[in-house]
């Protein structure tokens, strides 16, 4: 077991949800939440906690896309590419902000981990289509010049915290 | 508050009744994550500020005791008019206020809840003028809300209020008037059907799992709505939440069941929390929990979240993801009425099942069955999306016929672009075309004419729309979200979705419209689940009814909607051509070429079909055809 | 009598208690095309292949469907055929076709339905990357591209073996079969056991190939090839090698291997003669002294290493014996030094971890292992053809002295408790025929993955458990920790025992049984049957062993060598 890893708050989340099975996907989303992914080292830990094998949790964990082994980034940007924001050009704007960031398909977390930029399929926000979400919160009929601005601001908002 | 027994029950009710009729005004501001996203949580902010610096009593949440303010502000549930929101309800008047901003509420303030006027600016127009009421505009005038009754009516999460108008009658009904064997026969006679999408008969579900001799019983909501342009039940979920958790405490009295899961997408973070403040809400009463209003019943629902896998709308594959696992269906027998989650017993319906259920009780199902059509009674919600004037949620009676949805709630085709097909149950359904637009949406004329009621998203396409193209869309979709368990599945889907790409790109090939329904007719007929079996669906009533389109795509590498990027053709006119050569420094294949001041030519062999020289021209000299 | 009856091809078939439409289907004398049905697995049912259709024309999977009296289900109509034929070329699309490199040629599933069904072209391009091998493991060899996602593996090393080194990752068309984060299979929980090649129906897992190592020690003039022949190989060969009835193959095998130029051939079952002895005398101090846990067998190295990885506080319960191969393999070793020439020692093993338990630093003396190389059974059965000898026309050979006197007691060791009865055989006073027709019917016979027996010994009632199938370890050791008491236990990681070894051909049920009917035939056509009673120990113990039987015989592991990962 790595040392290094601090286990309490992994502890904290494995006794609020149960010891058991079941819980598994439930501890997955809150040592996500807690982390912004999940990392490595609670794979054994957990494996022992609810007695199933390591690869079987990883097994659960690659199943769910919402579930990251990478460090995503401080703020995780949804582009909706359901069928409403898709016929009313969702893609323009990913492309948009994938160039502003710096990623692409396979790489989807920026370097200084500020942003993460994924697609979802469908946030049920429709009539508002073309939307994104920002950590949740949703963004109405965005642009691709909307969205950059929205993303400049962030970094903005995030130097400014840091500082 | 903790009701102990059936009449505190009846005298809350009385008591939060009577506080809200003190209420002289009541403003509903949506709190649906449409409007919530369009910034109606700045307004609610922005109005309660500003009544409080007139001194304006006012409440945000329903008190006990009736008191003195006379303005209650209330987070509703979606009202369903997205396209116009954010949204702003006043009772008793029923005016309905559009695209509200908080620069807006000074006026509201001043006009409406001080001096009682209607602000006609804010209101909804069409070409026959103002329309102060919500229920006179068309886009409401000709639903009939039964389940979405309380979305936009009432706050969604005040249980305070739910009690106010009527609620969880039918559960006290059902438990103090009714044995299980009523409530089922009930829900029989009613002929509901599952809304999830199957239409199987509820009451023969809940009787399957009533006479198992397994103990315990579980009950699971299906809150998994992951169909691309679906959101009925995330608007039920959010905005009328003790709804469903009434229709779920019914199932469960009736079935036997002792604990209730509802598993909600984990895309929809509005619905999850009003539904955790909901089910506290019914624990603090005594509505859920041990020997609950003193009748001996023990009922409780906890929440799974999902984690983003459209496969676990599917039964076997959402009970293992309750159960930990990886959301993979497995093969019935044995089925999820015998062995469901953790091998127990197990009521599944879906939310808008549920939600359906409390009217049923206390209405009766003579009531029920005036409603719809003799084999598909009571109503739908549907999801309008697309190209569609009034995209939103509606809710109409089974058997409306899909033009009236489309023209007369929808407000038919957005712009000036004619109607050309519908995509009817999201990625697992097919498409109607203007042949259908007389057909009766019920199950089984659906189911007729090979599409499906599905979860109730409706996406309306445009003549500007590529069929091909949205075949390809949802069979990315289903090959993305295939849980790649069962080999048709999961190749099949790969290969068609090949195949497709390949059209869409000038890449198809004689013999590809063969291989597609080859393909489509395996994966149908020997897919493990449900979401296997309808994959291929779109591709085949695309197939059915657009044939000539994937032909013109295969064999003229054209695509008639002129909407395939790579299928499109660029040329510059002569004639407008001013030889300017901005578009040859733009191209990025140096496929113009020509001299200075005269027209230039675009070579089609080496273009890469950008249209990047397109937005470059003066001229408009680049033409695509 | 049951006259419930179904239709199958219009044929009646009588249902006797059939778990699914697919066993009776095969009873009905139908090879229902499957690739992920195991009958001691749970039903999947992902590959669809075994569909039938019903008399209303609606498909149904055989391996998910109950049978039910008045069915009517047909098992080749043209849908299906046409079904069968897309499912495999969608299957053999991404899959590499090179069939003769691989490994599995001539035993893959996938080649032989392809035959059967008529696959002459695949209409989709090859999209499968570079081959992905992975072959960190001693025993065991992945190759992900040959995987068809059966899930065969998966179960067996879950549900069977309780390890789970391997599962699905992804999902779609992106799910793999994976190791958690992927790393080497050497890394992970896998303990060696093989089951899944043995179940993986392609060329995706297979046993390591060790024989260019022996055969290149054939050929060194300098050196002296001695092998040791397990006693389930023997009983496992016939068929693959052409024999039409099942027999014990040990002459034909000694005979094969003298032709291939090996130097010296021994029987392993002496060293499981040594073993007996060992742990006869461990257990009796252990009953004498009294301990909270039973002594545990230490012969299989897959649940010793399942062991060390999952229970390392059972460790010190396990017996201190090396394992009949390695105990054997000391001795050759020892003998050897007094010949001239360099001994190469080869073991035939029904078994893939023992190529992992031959490795173990624990097993080097002055650096050189005691087993250079482990061939198992499948490997074997490549060399004699390889070698072109016409097995069945070769006449039985005697193994070499000076180890030439075996027992049967030595030889039931390669059945589930075959290794617990002959040490109740050496440690019980009682040594008359009876005693021994007693001890066969204690209930420790018998393929079943758990049995119990109370046997007598001396003053006191000693109590037995014996295992098969880590699943059924893992369960035993639950109920000892829940308070259970036992005094000893045998454990074999394979269902069965060595009989179904990874390293043997696939074994069906029936072959499991048949390959124990055949060394409990050996046992009761051997002269000795007591391990004690073998004129050889007598020797061994006054000569090569004198004063080295705990340097030799014994073991204390070292679990920092068990390759445990994440411990």
């Amino acid at each position: 077991m790595n040392r290094e890893f601090d286990y309490s708050v992994v502890d904290g989340i494995i006794d609020g949800n149960g010891r058991k099975i079941s819980s598994v996907i439930s501890i997955l989303q809150d040592i996500q939440e807690h982390y912004r992914y999940l990392p490595r080292e609670i794979f054994p830990y957990l494996a022992d906690a609810v007695a199933v094998s390591e690869a079987r949790i990883y097994s659960v964990a690659t199943f769910y896309e919402n579930f990251s082994l990478e460090p995503k980034g401080l703020y995780v940007v949804k582009v909706c590419d359901g069928t409403a924001c898709h016929v009313r050009r969702s893609i323009p704007i990913l492309n948009r902000l994938r160039s502003d960031l710096g990623l692409s398909e396979r790489k989807v977390t920026t370097d200084d981990l500020l942003f993460t930029l994924e697609t979802v399929s469908c946030l049920g926000a429709c009539g508002l289509a073309p939307v994104l979400t920002v950590n949740d919160k949703v963004y109405p009929a965005v642009t691709p010049d909307k969205a950059s601005q929205l993303v400049k601001s962030l970094r903005e908002e995030a130097t400014h915290a840091a500082a | 508050m903790l009701l102990r027994n059936r009449e505190e029950l009846r005298k809350a009710r009385s008591v939060y009744a009577e506080s809200l009729e003190k209420q002289r005004l009541k403003i509903l501001v949506c709190a649906g994550t449409g409007c919530m996203a369009g910034g109606s949580p700045a307004i609610r902010d922005r109005l309660l500020a500003l009544l409080r610096e007139r001194n304006i009593a006012c409440a945000v949440t329903l008190e006990k005791e009736p008191h003195g303010a006379d303005v209650g502000i209330k987070q509703s549930g979606c009202h369903g008019f997205c396209e116009m929101g954010p949204l702003l309800r006043f009772e008793p008047q029923g005016w309905l206020y559009i695209r509200v901003t908080p620069d807006d509420c000074e006026e509201i303030v001043e006009k409406t809840v001080v001096n009682g006027e209607h602000i006609p600016r804010l209101a909804y127009r069409a070409d026959a003028g103002v329309f102060e009421r919500q229920d006179d505009i068309p886009f409401y005038r000709k639903q009939t809300r039964l389940v979405l009754e309380h979305c936009g009516q009432i706050d969604a999460t005040s249980i305070e209020e739910y009690l106010a108008v009527g609620g969880y009658s039918a559960f006290e009904k059902a438990l103090f008037e009714m044995s299980g064997d009523a409530i089922i026969d009930e829900v029989s006679r009613a002929a509901l059907r599952g809304r999830g999408g199957g239409g199987f008969p509820t009451g023969r579900k809940w009787m399957q799992v009533k006479r198992q001799k397994a103990t315990p019983k579980y009950l699971v909501c299906n809150g998994d709505e992951g169909d691309p342009g679906a959101f009925m039940d995330r608007s039920i979920m959010e905005g009328d939440p003790h709804r469903m958790l009434e229709g779920m405490m019914i199932a469960g009295f009736a079935a036997g069941a002792s604990e209730g899961y509802i598993y909600v997408r984990a895309e929809y973070p509005t619905a999850v929390q009003r539904l955790r403040v909901a089910i506290r809400q019914a624990c603090d009463f005594g509505l859920l929990g041990d020997n609950i209003l003193g009748s001996g019943f023990d009922f409780g629902i906890r929440i799974n979240r999902g984690a983003g896998a459209f496969v676990c709308g599917e039964g076997s594959a959402l009970t293992a993801s309750i159960e930990g696992k990886r959301g993979m269906p497995r093969v019935k027998p044995p089925r999820t009425v015998e062995q469901g989650l953790f091998a127990k017993p197990t009521v599944l319906n879906n939310v808008e099942t549920f939600a359906n259920v409390p009217q049923i009780i206390l209405r009766g199902s003579d009531w029920y069955t005036g409603i719809g059509t003799k084999n598909s009674p009571g109503t739908k919600a549907f999801a309008l999306t697309g190209n569609i004037v009034n995209t939103g949620l509606i809710e109409v009676p089974m058997g409306t016929t899909l033009g009236e949805v489309i023209f007369d709630i929808g407000g038919g085709i957005r712009g000036d672009a004619g109607f050309k097909a519908v995509q009817i149950g999201g990625p697992s359904g097919g498409c109607l075309t203007g042949e259908h637009l007389t057909l009766p949406l019920d199950f089984d004329s659906l189911k007729k004419v090979g599409a499906m009621v599905g979860s109730g998203g409706l996406v309306v396409m445009d003549d500007r729309t590529c069929m091909v193209e949205v075949a390809r869309f949802f069979m990315n979709f289903t090959q993305n979200e295939s849980c790649g368990k069962c080999v048709p599945c999961r190749e099949g889907t790969k290969r068609m979705l090949a195949v497709l790409e390949g059209i869409v790109s000038g890449n198809g090939r004689e013999g590809d419209i063969e291989l597609l329904l080859e393909l489509a007719d395996t994966v149908s007929a020997t897919a493990l689940c449900g979401l296997g079996k309808a994959a291929a669906s779109p591709v085949v009533s695309t197939v059915k009814y657009f044939r000539e389109e994937y032909e013109e795509h295969i064999r003229n590498k054209r695509c008639p909607a002129g909407t395939c990027q790579k299928l499109k053709r660029l040329r510059i006119d002569p004639a407008l051509c001013k030889g300017c050569s901005l578009c040859v420094k733009t191209c990025p294949a140096g496929a113009v070429t020509g001299e200075k001041k005269q027209p230039h030519t675009l070579n089609t062999d080496l273009c890469l079909r950008c249209g990047a020289c397109i937005p470059v021209c003066r001229f408009h000299a680049v033409v695509e055809e | 009598m049951n006259r419930e009856f179904m239709l199958i091809d219009g044929l009646p078939a009588p249902l006797q208690g059939e778990k699914n439409l697919l066993e009776l289907i095969r009873k009905a004398g139908i090879s229902l095309p499957t690739f992920c049905y195991y009958s001691e697995l749970s039903v999947y049912g992902a590959c669809r292949m075994c569909m039938v259709e019903n008399e209303w024309g609606d498909l149904e999977a055989a391996c998910s469907t109950p049978p039910k009296a008045g069915m009517k289900v047909r098992t080749n109509t043209a849908r299906l055929r046409a079904y069968r034929r897309m499912i495999l070329e969608l299957l053999l699309a991404d899959h590499c076709r090179d069939c003769t490199t691989c490994p599995k040629n001539d035993s893959c599933r996938l080649q032989e339905l392809a035959v059967r069904f008529g696959i002459e072209r695949v209409r989709f391009p090859n999209t499968a990357e570079a081959p992905d091998i992975d072959d960190s493991s001693p025993c065991i060899r992945r190759d992900k591209n040959k995987c068809i996602l059966c899930g065969d593996c998966v179960r067996m090393c879950s549900e069977i073996q309780n390890v789970g080194a391997v599962d699905f990752a992804y999902r779609g068309s992106k799910m793999t079969i994976s190791t958690a984060f992927d790393v080497p299979l050497a890394e992970s929980g896998c303990v060696g056991c093989g089951q899944c090649a043995a179940v993986c129906p392609t060329g995706a897992l297979g046993v390591k190939d060790d024989t260019r190592r022996l055969w290149e020690a054939v050929s060194d003039p300098q050196v002296k090839v001695v092998v040791q022949i397990a006693p389930a190989v023997r009983v496992a060969v016939g068929r693959e090698l052409g024999l039409a009835e099942p027999e014990n193959c040990m002459g034909r095998i000694v005979a094969a291997l003298r032709r291939m130029g090996i130097d010296e051939i021994f029987d392993t079952s002496v060293g499981a003669d040594l073993t007996v002895l060992e742990e006869a005398g461990e257990l009796l101090s252990t009953l004498k002294k009294g301990s909270d846990l039973p002594l545990f067998t230490s012969c299989c190295p897959a649940w010793v290493a399942y062991c060390e990885k999952s229970h390392p506080e059972l460790m010190r319960a396990v017996s201190t014996c090396r394992s009949p191969m390695q105990m054997f393999a000391s001795l050759i070793k020892e003998h050897g030094k007094r010949s001239g020439r360099k001994v190469f020692h080869a073991a035939i093993m029904p078994c893939t971890a023992k190529k992992f338990e031959a490795a173990r630093p624990e097993f080097r003396h002055g650096g050189a292992p005691a087993v250079d190389c482990v061939i198992t059974t499948q490997e074997l059965i490549r060399m004699i053809r390889e070698s072109g000898l016409v097995f069945a026309e070769l006449e039985p050979e005697a193994v070499d002295m000076p180890f030439g006197t075996v027992t049967g007691a030595g030889l039931i060791f390669g059945v589930t408790g075959g290794v617990t009865e002959a040490v109740i055989r050496c440690v019980s006073a009682d040594k008359t025929p009876g005693a021994l027709r007693a001890a066969a019917y204690t209930g420790i016979r018998g393929m079943s993955g758990s049995k119990e027996a109370l046997v007598r010994v001396g003053d006191r009632d000693v109590k037995i458990a014996v295992v098969s199938g880590l699943a059924h370890a893992e369960e035993l050791i639950g109920r000892i920790g829940a308070g259970e008491k036992y005094d000893f236990v045998e454990v074999m990681a394979c269902p069965g025992g060595c009989v179904n070894g990874g390293g043997q051909p696939l074994a069906s049920a029936f072959d499991r049984e048949e390959r124990g009917d055949l060394l409990y035939n050996a046992d009761r056509m051997s002269s000795i049957k007591r391990s004690e009673e073998n004129p050889l120990m007598m020797t061994l113990y006054n000569g090569l062993l004198k004063g080295k039987v705990h340097d030799l015989l014994h073991v204390h592991y070292r679990t920092e060598n068990t390759g445990v990962s994440h411990a």
